[in-house]
């Protein structure tokens, strides 16, 4: 636990006045509020800071008494008797894949405020008074075809179980947020949010780009030549496909409608693109050698 | 068919402690929809959780509404920014898998 010097996060002397600490504490929250800085944590974690310094120093008798103990903390009664109480907050919530990391000492106080004023000791009067509580951010990951088909997960969050539905769609890096979902607010603040990322893993042989699927398939040589029929893997299944006689190497066919659904636009999807890689026969026999001589004979 | 929940604006105005008159002038400003029925005044649901951050920068951060406008402006860019980078990176890693 380490000295929190409130005047140097609100960049004020201990001299300055009930008005000079109110400018400071507005000017700093105006460029750190979390609704200015959306899915900012560093941002978050900053406002956090500036609301305990003004918690503490706006309070004329709790700006007393943090002056008078302040860098001799460690010495102060109030520290003593917290410390004593003092516990380790960490959190981990884990269900299955999914890591939810939260710890209650990044929470809205520093150990630092609640060993020296303890944790329940609102004291802001009105508006400002009220915390709103702190937000959570976990990772989901899904495979390419979970992402695929809108589905329901559990998730356990600080002990609670919230049901999510996950719509077909969903993009990697996309965020959604669970409202008041996250820590419980303080003096009658509302709770905060819960921002889940998804991270949607890579699939072995299909390729996402948007809404639109890639993927490659390997043709014989005499299918490319003579043209015939091959299937295809999609996320929805087999599909079976046309060859045009002299299909060259490389070419890309499109089919339309049969990509990624688009995100909350039921019945929508992309495009799957196939691209045919046409595969030389390998271990010819003198016979097969004999007779691409002859094609080769002008 | 979208159907839209409407809460009667005085009902709000004390539930988050604010004057009518506020909610009045977000709608003179074009922030909120507010919506008139048999001379009463309802918020439509799906603006309550702007309404709720329109308050707290309002009487948080002291921000007049000529600054909110411009913020809600800047942060619906911010947004659509970010949707866009998300897309250029995943697009991006196509290629870089390659």
């Amino acid at each position: 636990m380490e000295f929190v010097d409130y005047y140097k996060i609100l960049g004020i002397d201990k001299s300055a006045s009930d008005s000079d600490i109110k400018s400071a504490y507005r000017k700093l929250a105006r460029k750190y509020h979390p609704d200015l800085n959306p899915n900012d944590k560093e941002a978050h974690k900053k406002f956090q800071h500036i609301n305990e310094a003004n918690e503490v120093l706006s309070d004329p008798e709790k700006r007393k008494k943090y002056d008078k103990y302040g860098k001799d903390w460690e010495h102060g009664e109030e520290y003593e008797k917290a410390r004593q109480q003092q516990q380790s907050r960490q959190q981990q919530y884990n269900y299955g894949d999914y890591n939810f990391a939260g710890s209650d000492d990044d929470g809205n106080f520093s150990d630092f405020f609640s060993s020296m004023f303890g944790r329940s000791e609102g004291g802001r009067k009105g508006k400002q008074a009220k915390f709103r509580g702190e937000d959570y951010n976990a990772e989901l990951r899904l495979t390419l075809t979970q992402a695929y088909t809108t589905h329901q997960q559990t998730l356990t969050v600080n002990g609670k179980k919230i049901r999510i539905t996950i719509p077909a769609g969903v993009e990697n890096g996309q965020v959604i947020k669970l409202k008041g979902h996250g820590g419980a607010g303080l003096n009658g603040g509302p709770a905060g949010d819960l921002y889940i990322t998804f991270v949607i893993e890579e699939h072995p042989t299909i390729k996402r780009s948007g809404n639109d699927l890639y993927t490659t398939l390997d043709i014989d040589l005499y299918t490319a030549v003579l043209g015939g029929e091959v299937t295809v893997d999609t996320l929805s299944g087999k599909v079976k496909l046309k060859v045009s006689p002299e299909t060259q190497n490389g070419t890309k066919i499109r089919l339309k409608g049969k990509g990624f659904p688009v995100y909350k636009q039921e019945g929508q999807f992309g495009d799957l693109y196939v691209t045919y890689t046409v595969k030389i026969p390998t271990n010819l026999t003198e016979r097969q050698k004999e007779l691409f001589r002859e094609l080769a004979t002008p | 068919m979208q159907t839209d929940d409407l809460i009667l604006a005085e009902e709000l105005c004390s539930h988050y402690k604010v004057e009518l008159s506020f909610i009045s002038s977000l709608q003179q400003f074009g922030l909120i929809e507010v919506t008139s029925v048999e001379e009463a005044a309802y918020v439509p649901q799906r603006e309550l959780q702007k309404l709720e951050q329109i308050a707290r920068l309002h009487y948080d951060l002291d921000i007049n509404l000529e600054g909110i406008d411009a913020i809600s402006h800047l942060l619906d860019r911010i947004k659509s920014m970010q949707s866009e980078i998300t897309f250029l990176k995943n697009r991006l890693s196509m290629y870089e898998r390659r």
